[in-house]
C-alpha cells in the first residue's frame, strides 16, 4: 500500500487539530458573543430608556441591533453622535438617524406643575428610571437629576400637568473664543 | 529635544510694555458703583452673603466660597448693596453683587492688621489668608490658603514666585516689583513660613532689569539667606507655572500632577504683595494692579484698581479711548479674551486691559486653510504636545486620542497658533474641545446612572410580577386543594 494518502490523511488531522485547537482558544480569549457586544452597542446609547425606535428601552434595542434586527439609526436623542458611534463599532457606513423616530431635542427633563397634580399616581409606574417620587393622593414631584426627559410620563398624566422643560446649557463661558489679537 | 532645556521651546515676540512703563502705578479713582462679579474668571461661583439694601462697609465679606477650591469676595467700596443678581448693563457677564459707593471708604472692623503674623501658627495665618480672599493673582485665581495648606500638608522644599510676566502688553507684575519690591519679599516670607519650605526663588526675566535691581536691592534690606533671585531669559511661554518650575529648578511636573507632588510651591508676585498687605494694612483682595494699555487708549499704563470697577472707569481713567480702537481684551495678546464691553468690571484675574486699534493687531495673512503637517507648532509648543495631531483628534472627536495626545496638557498659550502658516486657530479649537469633552464625560455619567436606575427598575419588575405569579398559583393550588372533585 502506497503511504503517501495515509499521510496526508495524518497531515490533514494534525493539521484540523492545531487549527481547531486555535479557535478553540481564540473563541474563549476574544470578544465573540452577541451579549457582549449588545454591551457594547448598549454603553454607546443614551440610556433615555424612551422607547423611541420602538423596543422597550435601549438594552432591548442594543440586543436588536446585535441581532441585525434593527438598523442603528432609530436612537433620536442620542442623535448624529450616537449613530456615528454604532456605525463605527459596527464597522458600518455612518448614517444620520431616521427622522420618522422622532426628532433629536436638547437636553429636557419633566416637570410637574404641583399644584395642579392630582395625585393619581399614574406616572409611577411609567418612568422607566423611577425619578417620580409620589403615592396615590399626595402630590408627586420629578427628580430633575434621574429623569432622562423620555416623555413617557405625559401621555399617562390625565390632567395634562407634565411638561418637559429644557435643560439650561452649563456656561459656555469657558468656550468663548480668544480675541486672536496677536 | 535637548535635555537640560530651560525655554527650549517658546517664542520670543516683541514685549510691546514700554508706552505702559512710561509712569509710575496710579491709582483709578473708586468707582460710583462697584459690580463684584460672583465668577471672578475661575468659573467658580460662591454664594452671595449680603442682602439687597443692606449696607457694608469697605472690606467686608460678601460672597463665600462653596468650597476648598473657591474664594471669599469682599466689598470693594463702602455702601449700600443695590442689587445681587445680573447687572441690567451687562448682563452677560454674569451675575454678581452691585454696591453704591457712599465714598466714605469706612473700613470693616473686621479688617485688622496683623502684626504678629510672624509668631502665628501657620495653619491660623493661612485661615487669615483664606478669610482675606486671597487669590492667585497670575490669573488662575486659586485660592493661596489652599496652596498653601496643601504645602502643610504635603512637603514643600521649595517656594518660587513667579515674576515672570512673558506676554505681550502686561507689565503689571513689572511695574509691582519696581515699585513694591520689598513688600513682594515680605510676602515671600510670610509664604515661605505658612507652607513650610525651606527656600524660596524669586524669578525674573532679563528684560526687566529695573525690576531686578529693586529686588536685589529689598534681598539685600530682607537680608535672608533662604530668599534668592533668579533670571531667567525672555522667552514666551516663560511665567507659565509648570515651564517656570522647570526652568527655576530642572524639575518637570509630571502630567495629571500639580507642583506640590513634587515639592514645589509657584505664587505670583502679586499674590506675595496681596499677603503682605493683607498682613500690614488688613485689607483682603479688593484690589489689583491692571495694565490699561494698546494703541486705543490715550494714556497707557498701570493702575491700581478695585476689583469691581467699570472696564470704561478704567480706560476713562488714562485719558480715554485715542485713535480708532478696534478691539478690547483682557489679558495679553496670547491668552486674552474679549471683552463685549467696557461696562464690564473688573476681576481678579484681569491682569491687563487692551483697547488695540489696527496697527496693534497681526493682519490676517488669509483666512484658515487645511493643516499642511509642517510640525511647525510642535517646535513651539512648550507643553511638549503635538498640537497637529491633537487638530486632527479634535476633527474626528476621538477621546481616546485627544486623552493619547494630551488635550488635558495644553496650557493654551497660543504659541501653535501664532506659528500656524495655515492660520487655524489651534488654541480656540482646543479650549472648545475641553468644553466638549467635559460635557460629553458628564453626558455618559448621566447616561450610566439612567441604565443603573433601569436595570434595578427592570429586576424589581420582574422580580414583583414572579411573586405575584407564584402567589397566584398558590392560591389556585389551595383553591383545588380545598374542592379536589371540581379541578
Amino acid at each position: 500500500m502506497n503511504p503517501e494518502p495515509l499521510a496526508l490523511v495524518g497531515g490533514a488531522i494534525v493539521l484540523a487539530l492545531v487549527l481547531g485547537s486555535t479557535l478553540g482558544w481564540a473563541a474563549t480569549r476574544m470578544p465573540h458573543s452577541v451579549d457582549g457586544l449588545v454591551e457594547r452597542i448598549n454603553a454607546l446609547l443614551p440610556q433615555t430608556q424612551c422607547g423611541q425606535c420602538l423596543y422597550p428601552g435601549c438594552r432591548p434595542y442594543a440586543a436588536a441591533i446585535a441581532r441585525g434586527e434593527a438598523d442603528f439609526d432609530r436612537c433620536p436623542p442620542g442623535g448624529a453622535a450616537t449613530a456615528q458611534a454604532i456605525a463605527r463599532l459596527l464597522d458600518r457606513p455612518t448614517r444620520a438617524p431616521d427622522p420618522r423616530y422622532g426628532a433629536t431635542k436638547p437636553r429636557q427633563v419633566a416637570w410637574i406643575d404641583e399644584p395642579r397634580c392630582i395625585g393619581c399616581a399614574r406616572c409611577l409606574p411609567v418612568c422607566p428610571v423611577d425619578a417620580i417620587v409620589g403615592a396615590p393622593r399626595l402630590m408627586h414631584t420629578v427628580i430633575a437629576a434621574q429623569c432622562t426627559g423620555c416623555e413617557l410620563c405625559i401621555a399617562p398624566c390625565p390632567v395634562d400637568c407634565i411638561e418637559l422643560r429644557a435643560v439650561a446649557a452649563a456656561p459656555a463661558a469657558r468656550a468663548t473664543p480668544s480675541p486672536a489679537g496677536h | 529635544m535637548a535635555p537640560n532645556r530651560k525655554f527650549a521651546l517658546g517664542l520670543v515676540l516683541d514685549g510691546r510694555k514700554q508706552s505702559a512703563m512710561q509712569q509710575p502705578i496710579a491709582a483709578a479713582p473708586a468707582p460710583a458703583q462697584a459690580f463684584v462679579l460672583l465668577d471672578q474668571g475661575d468659573g467658580r461661583r460662591g454664594t452671595p452673603s449680603v442682602r439687597v439694601g443692606e449696607r457694608v462697609r469697605l472690606g467686608a465679606a460678601i460672597a463665600q466660597a462653596d468650597d476648598e477650591s473657591g474664594a471669599a469676595l469682599h466689598a470693594p467700596v463702602a455702601g449700600r448693596v443695590r442689587s445681587v443678581g445680573r447687572h441690567e448693563s451687562s448682563p452677560d457677564a454674569g451675575p454678581g453683587i452691585v454696591i453704591d459707593n457712599d465714598g466714605s471708604d469706612e473700613r470693616d472692623p473686621q479688617c485688622e492688621p496683623c502684626p504678629e503674623a510672624d509668631s502665628l501658627p501657620p495653619e491660623e495665618f493661612i485661615e487669615r489668608i483664606r478669610r482675606g480672599g486671597i487669590v492667585g493673582l497670575g490669573g488662575a485665581l486659586f485660592p493661596t490658603a489652599a496652596k498653601l495648606a496643601h504645602g502643610r500638608a504635603g512637603s514643600i522644599t521649595h517656594l518660587v514666585v513667579n515674576g515672570a510676566e512673558c506676554e505681550p502688553w502686561i507689565c503689571c507684575d513689572d511695574a509691582l516689583m519696581r515699585e513694591s519690591a520689598g513688600e513682594i519679599v515680605r510676602g515671600a516670607q510670610l509664604m515661605l513660613r505658612a507652607c513650610g519650605a525651606a527656600k524660596c526663588t524669586i524669578a525674573i526675566e532679563d528684560d526687566k532689569p529695573e525690576a531686578g535691581a529693586a529686588l536685589t536691592a529689598a534681598l539685600a534690606a530682607a537680608g535672608d539667606t533662604r530668599l534668592s533671585l533668579a533670571v531667567l531669559p525672555a522667552v514666551y511661554p516663560a511665567g507659565a507655572e509648570r515651564q517656570l518650575l522647570t526652568a527655576v529648578t530642572g524639575l518637570e511636573v509630571p502630567q495629571r500632577a500639580w507642583p506640590p507632588e513634587i515639592g514645589l510651591l509657584c505664587q505670583n508676585v502679586g499674590t506675595a504683595a496681596a499677603v503682605a498687605r493683607l498682613v500690614r494694612t488688613g485689607e483682603p483682595l479688593i484690589r489689583r494692579i491692571v495694565t490699561v494699555t494698546g494703541s486705543g487708549v490715550a494714556r497707557p499704563g498701570n493702575l491700581e484698581a478695585r476689583i469691581g470697577t467699570p472696564i470704561a472707569d478704567l480706560i476713562d481713567a488714562v485719558g480715554g479711548y485715542a485713535g480708532a480702537p478696534r478691539r478690547l481684551w483682557s489679558g495679553g495678546s496670547m491668552t486674552g479674551r474679549a471683552l463685549p464691553d467696557d461696562a464690564w468690571p473688573l476681576t481678579s484675574a484681569m491682569n491687563c486691559i487692551v483697547a488695540a486699534t489696527d496697527a496693534d493687531l497681526r493682519a490676517p495673512v488669509h483666512a484658515e486653510q487645511p493643516c499642511i503637517r509642517c510640525g511647525d507648532c510642535a517646535r513651539v509648543c512648550p507643553a511638549g504636545l503635538l498640537p497637529q495631531e491633537l487638530h486632527r483628534a479634535v476633527r474626528s472627536r476621538d477621546d481616546v486620542l485627544l486623552e493619547r495626545f494630551g488635550l488635558a496638557d495644553c496650557i493654551e498659550c497660543g504659541c501653535c497658533d501664532y506659528v500656524c502658516p495655515s492660520a487655524i486657530p489651534l488654541v480656540e479649537r482646543f479650549r472648545q474641545e475641553r468644553v466638549a469633552l467635559r460635557e460629553r464625560a458628564s453626558e455618559a455619567a448621566r447616561a450610566s446612572q439612567a441604565r443603573l436606575h433601569f436595570e434595578h427598575r427592570e429586576r424589581r419588575v420582574s422580580e414583583l410580577e414572579a411573586s405575584r405569579r407564584r402567589e397566584f398559583e398558590d392560591a389556585r393550588r389551595r383553591a383545588c386543594d380545598d374542592f379536589p372533585n371540581e379541578g
